[in-house]
C-alpha cells in the first residue's frame, strides 16, 4: 500500500469519529447507533455467529485466538451463560480500550449487546481496570441510559431476549487482565490464574459457561452485524483481515492511536501516520504488540502488520501497540523498566514467576548501574530459560520475551555495561548533547 | 480488642454507604461478586479500608472479615492506611519514561517534599510511583490525581496542576 493515510470509508472502529455528541444516546443514534443490534435480534444467535466467523475476526486482547471458533466452545443446552468483558487494559503501551471506551462507549455497549444475544448470556460483566475510574463513571451513565431506554434489561427492543449489563471496577492488578485471573477477580476474590482445562467456555463464571472478550473486539461487532463479514474481512488482508486500533507511544512527534487495515499497513507507515521518530533523531528499536513482546529493530519497518509477518520478524502484534525508541535510548534501562513491571505485578501464584522476576530485576538494577560482572550476565539466560514455558500463566513467560530479545539484538550495548561502573549509553549521549 | 472497645469507638458508614452496599450486592448473581465494588465504596467514603469497615462489607456480604481482608491486600489501589488527601500516580513505564517521566517523578517528590512512604507533609498528597502503566501512553509523561488524568506533563505544568488541585481542597482519594 502507498498512502499511510487511513481511507475514511475503511474505518471500523472510528468510524463516527468527529460526530456530536457520541457519548450520548441520540448522539449515537443520529449516526446509525444500535442499528446493529436491531439486526442482529432479527439474524438470530446462528446467523450472527456465522457472520463473525465469516468476518475472520481475531481476539484484539493480544493472544488473537479467533472469535466465532471462541464462541463455538460453548456447550450445547448449558445455561446459565455469562459474557465477560476484558476492559483491564493495561499492557504496557497500550491505550486504545481507553480511547474506544471514552469516545465510543455506545459503540462497545453495542457489541457487548450483540455478543451477549449470540451467546444467549444472561448477563454482562465489563471488567474496567481501577486505574480507569473516570472512564467506568462513564460507561456506568452509558449503561443506565440505555437501561431506560429498554436497551438494557428485559426484553430488549421489544424482543424475547434480556440481559443486564454489569459494570464492574478493578482496583490495581495488570494480572487481572489475564481471563481466568480476571474470572476469580469478578467472584470477588484475588485476581490469580486458574489452570486451564477447563477453559472459560466450558467452566468460567460460577462455574458456568463464559466467554471474555476484549473492548476492541467486540466494538467490531456493530460494524460486522450491519455490513457483513465479508465487508470487514475485505478491509485487511486474507491472513489478517479487518482494521485494528493501534497505539503509537515513545519517541515519536505524534503519539495517538490510529486506525488502520491489517496486513496492508507496514510498521514504517504507522510511524509516519504519528509524525515520525521525534526531534530529528534517528529509529533505534520498536516494541510491537506491548509490554510483553519481542523488539524489533529497523530492519523491520517494512514489515506489514499481519500476524504470520511479525511472528517470522521474531515479535508479535500482541494488544496492538507500538511503542518507537530513538537512537539514545538504553535497550538495558528499557528492558530494566519492563522487568521491573512484572516484578510488581507477578500474582505470586507460582514460583518460576514470582521468584524468577525477582531475580531478573536484581540482575538488571545491577548491570544498568554498570556493576553486574560477565558472570552475572550470563546467568540471564538461565534464569529467562526457567521461567518461559514454566509458569503458571503467560505473565511470568513473557517477562522474558523482550529482556531475552533485547539481549539478543543489541547484545553489545548489554556486554558494554559489563563492570563500566555507569550506564554506557547514557554517558555517550551525555557526551553527544 | 475487647467487644466493649469497639462499641466506644463505634465507627460506623454512612446511611447513604450501606444502601450502596445493599444494592451492589443485588447486581450480582452471586453476593461475593461485589466485594471489589464494596471495597470501593467504602474507600470512597472513608479514603482507606479500615479493618473494622472490611468487617462491614463482609457482613454485608456473607464473608468472613479473612475474605475481605485477603481480597483488599491482592490490590493495589485499596489503602489500608489514610492517604493523603489526593493519591498522584506518576506512570514509570517504558512509554513515558522515554519521554521524561523519571524526571518528572523526582521533581515532584522533591517539591512536594515526600517522605519515604510518598506523603507530603502537609497531608495533601500521596506520591506514588511504582504504579502499572496507567494506558495513557499517547499523553507520556502523564499522571493521574484521584480519578483524573493529566497528559503531556513537564514539571512546571505538573506542579500548576497539583498547586490548583491543593487550592481547591476535595474529598479522600479516589473522590
Amino acid at each position: 500500500m502507498g498512502g499511510a493515510e487511513p481511507v475514511p470509508d475503511g474505518l471500523v472502529l472510528t468510524r463516527y469519529q468527529g460526530a456530536p455528541g457520541l457519548t450520548t444516546l441520540d448522539g449515537y443514534r443520529k449516526v446509525g447507533g444500535y442499528r446493529g443490534l436491531a439486526r442482529a435480534l432479527e439474524m438470530g444467535p446462528e446467523a450472527i455467529v456465522a457472520e463473525v466467523k465469516a468476518s475472520g475476526l481475531r481476539g484484539r486482547g493480544g493472544a488473537a485466538f479467533p472469535t466465532g471458533t471462541k464462541w463455538g466452545f460453548l456447550p450445547q443446552g448449558v445455561f446459565p451463560r455469562y459474557l465477560a468483558v476484558n476492559a483491564d487494559e493495561s499492557e504496557p503501551g497500550c491505550f486504545k480500550d481507553r480511547v474506544l471506551i471514552e469516545e465510543y462507549p455506545h459503540q462497545l455497549l453495542e457489541g457487548v449487546l450483540i455478543a451477549a444475544f449470540a451467546l444467549q448470556a444472561s448477563h454482562a460483566f465489563i471488567y474496567i481496570r481501577g486505574e480507569y475510574r473516570k472512564q467506568r463513571e462513564l460507561l456506568e451513565a452509558v449503561v443506565r441510559e440505555a437501561y431506560r431506554a429498554k436497551l438494557v434489561g428485559k426484553r430488549i427492543l421489544g424482543s424475547d431476549f434480556g440481559c443486564e449489563v454489569v459494570v464492574h471496577g478493578g482496583a490495581g492488578a495488570y494480572i487481572c487482565g489475564e481471563e481466568t485471573a480476571l474470572l476469580d477477580s469478578l467472584e470477588g476474590r484475588r485476581g490469580q490464574p486458574r489452570l486451564k482445562p477447563p477453559f472459560p467456555a466450558v467452566k468460567g463464571l460460577y462455574g458456568q459457561p463464559t466467554v471474555v472478550n476484549n473492548v476492541e473486539t467486540l466494538s467490531n461487532l456493530p460494524y460486522i452485524v450491519t455490513e457483513g463479514g465479508a465487508a470487514y474481512a475485505a478491509l485487511g488482508t486474507e491472513a489478517s483481515p479487518g482494521t485494528r486500533l493501534f497505539c503509537v507511544s515513545g519517541h515519536v512527534e505524534r503519539p495517538g492511536t490510529f486506525e488502520v487495515p491489517m496486513g496492508r499497513t507496514t510498521f514504517r507507515d504507522l510511524l509516519e501516520l504519528a509524525g515520525g521518530v521525534w526531534r530529528g533523531r534517528r529509529f533505534k528499536a520498536m516494541q510491537p504488540g506491548g509490554g510483553s513482546m519481542q523488539v524489533l529493530g529497523p530492519q523491520h519497518l517494512d514489515v506489514p502488520l499481519d500476524f504470520k509477518a511479525v511472528a517470522d520478524a521474531g515479535s508479535s502484534l500482541g494488544a496492538g501497540a507500538l511503542v518507537v525508541m530513538d537512537e539514545t535510548t538504553c535497550m538495558v534501562e528499557v528492558s530494566r523498566r519492563l522487568v521491573d513491571f512484572y516484578r510488581h505485578e507477578s500474582c505470586g501464584k507460582c514460583v518460576p514467576c514470582r521468584e524468577g522476576t525477582y531475580f531478573e530485576s536484581q540482575l538488571m538494577h545491577r548491570l544498568e548501574e554498570g556493576l553486574a560482572s560477565a558472570e552475572e550476565l550470563a546467568s540471564l539466560a538461565d534464569i529467562c530459560a526457567g521461567m518461559d514455558g514454566r509458569c503458571f500463566c503467560p505473565l511470568g513467560d513473557t517477562a522474558t520475551w523482550f529482556v531475552m530479545s533485547a539481549y539478543r539484538m543489541f547484545k553489545e550495548e548489554f556486554d558494554a555495561h559489563v563492570g563500566a561502573g555507569h550506564c554506557p549509553v547514557r554517558a555517550s549521549v551525555g557526551a553527544a548533547a | 480488642m475487647a467487644e466493649s472497645e469497639v462499641e466506644a469507638s463505634s465507627p460506623a458508614l454512612a446511611s447513604g454507604t450501606l444502601e450502596r452496599l445493599r444494592e451492589l450486592r443485588s447486581r450480582y448473581p452471586v453476593a461475593r461478586s461485589a466485594v471489589l465494588p464494596a471495597l470501593w465504596v467504602v474507600q470512597d467514603e472513608l479514603g482507606y479500608l479500615p479493618p473494622w469497615a472490611e468487617e462491614v462489607v463482609a457482613g454485608e456480604l456473607g464473608l468472613l472479615p479473612g475474605d475481605v481482608a485477603a481480597v483488599a491486600s491482592f490490590y493495589s489501589m485499596y489503602f489500608s492506611r489514610q492517604a493523603g488527601r489526593h493519591f498522584v500516580q506518576v506512570c514509570q513505564n517504558v512509554s513515558c519514561a522515554l519521554r521524561g517521566a523519571d524526571e518528572l517523578l523526582a521533581g515532584l517528590r522533591e517539591w512536594l517534599q515526600v517522605d519515604e512512604e510518598g506523603a507530603s507533609p502537609d497531608g495533601s498528597f500521596t506520591v506514588e510511583g511504582t504504579v502499572e502503566c496507567l494506558g495513557a501512553c499517547g499523553g507520556g509523561p502523564m499522571m493521574q490525581v484521584d480519578r483524573y488524568s493529566y497528559e503531556d506533563l513537564n514539571l512546571d505544568s505538573a506542579r500548576a496542576i497539583l498547586e490548583r488541585i491543593r487550592e481547591d481542597g476535595g474529598g479522600g482519594a479516589g473522590a
